[in-house]
């Protein structure tokens, strides 16, 4: 239940470049700061872009902090569909996924 | 009358971030040209500031504390949040007109309840936008933002009420002011669903916009849009607004679904001013 700590930390990680840095060099500590359970934790520190997608981080967070971390738009598109595939459906928001996971809808 | 230009145009970061993607060049450029040319006919108009309301994505608001809506009042900006190799846009400083903002935004209190705010981060939302219209970024901006983002979301006659409140105070004001509302009509942005389109359901849109068909653009609900057009078709509250604020015609110079690497119908829309 602490979706909305996670998307905090991944809001304010998206608008700071002191976070951005703490996110690069300091990331336990940063963590500590906000109160994630272990699931949540791990999926930031793996960067593990198809579980923070399954546990409800809203989308437009989600996509800076793939550009955050250099993914290319393909790999992000598809970090999300492995996710699913492995995780299930997306467990809360309004980003879940309504396409088939093997559908590219814009050829990526 | 101090409303002197009103349109609409739409806003994903793909549009410039995924520009070499595009697989029809020539199909993308005429989608920027029919773009620029909108930002050409609104510098015609000669305005002093440019409101653009847009729906942002978390860059300023969160849910610790969000606003239905909000209007700056600073007297420049920076954007884009993102980052600018990401969008394809560089990091700049843009104008903004904290004085002016300040009196906009007193009179649409008289009706309507706003936040305003004195510094302000644009995303892509809002550089997207200028980025065609006023590529130098040297024409003041004041951003505007309705919540599209994080429901519960202000109910789309309050969009409305919203664009007329705007109206009254940019008639207020002896400036002259153009206003651009940017969104998605259709999409499911940052999603695998990316790309994804309802073309018929944006054609029945645009036709209602362009006819200012008040009854018709409030005779939707958030549960069909987001089950027919995606959470992405929230943002239609930002044409709502624009088509209460300016009260006339609105003219499509261009609509395309055949961008889906832009995660985003493209739309570029004009309306009169009445
Ligand atoms: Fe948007």
């Amino acid at each position: 239940m602490s979706l909305y700590a996670l998307q905090k930390m991944i809001f304010e990680l998206n608008r700071s470049p002191l976070v951005q840095e703490r996110f690069k060099t300091d990331l336990p500590r940063l963590l500590d700061e906000f109160d994630l359970d272990e699931e949540e934790r791990g999926a930031v520190e793996r960067h593990d872009i198809g579980l923070l997608y399954v546990l409800g981080v809203n989308g437009q967070l989600l996509m800076h902090l793939s550009a955050l971390i250099g993914q290319p738009w393909a790999d992000y598109l598809q970090a999300m569909r492995d996710g699913v595939a492995k995780h299930g459906p997306v467990r809360a928001g309004v980003y879940a996924m309504t396409t088939a996971l093997d559908e590219k809808v814009a050829g990526l | 009358m101090s409303l002197v230009f009103a349109g609409v145009s739409s806003h994903a970061p793909g549009i410039t971030g995924r520009s070499h993607l595009a697989p029809d060049a020539a199909h993308r450029d005429e989608f920027y040209a029919a773009y620029r040319r909108m930002g050409e006919a609104m510098m015609a108009t000669r305005p002093d500031a440019v409101i653009i309301v847009a729906a942002e994505h978390f860059a300023n608001f969160f849910m610790n504390n969000m606003p239905a809506y909000a209007v700056g009042m600073a007297d420049h900006y920076e954007g884009p949040i993102e980052d600018p190799a990401w969008l394809g846009i560089p990091k700049t400083r843009i104008p903004g007109a904290a004085e002016l903002s300040k009196r906009i935004i007193t009179e649409i209190l008289q009706s309507t309840d706003v936040a305003y705010a004195e510094e302000w981060k644009f995303d892509h939302g809002v550089m997207v936008p200028l980025s065609f219209l006023t590529p130098k970024f040297d024409t003041p901006v004041i951003p505007v933002n309705i919540n599209c983002q994080g429901p519960p979301l202000t109910p789309l006659h309050r969009a409305w009420a919203f664009g007329e409140a705007l109206r009254r105070a940019c008639d207020s004001v002896p400036e002259r002011i153009a206003v651009v509302g940017t969104g998605g009509i259709s999409h499911w942005p940052a999603t695998p669903d990316s790309g994804k389109i309802n073309e018929p359901w944006d054609r029945d849109f645009l036709d209602r916009w362009s006819r200012n068909d008040r009854a018709a653009l409030l005779n939707y609900n958030d549960v069909d849009i987001y089950r027919e057009a995606g959470q992405g078709g929230f943002e239609i509250r930002t044409f709502l607004a624009v088509a209460a604020a300016a009260r006339g015609q609105g003219h499509v110079w261009f609509y395309t679904a055949a961008i889906p690497i832009f995660a985003v119908g493209c739309t570029v829309g004009v309306m009169d001013v009445a």
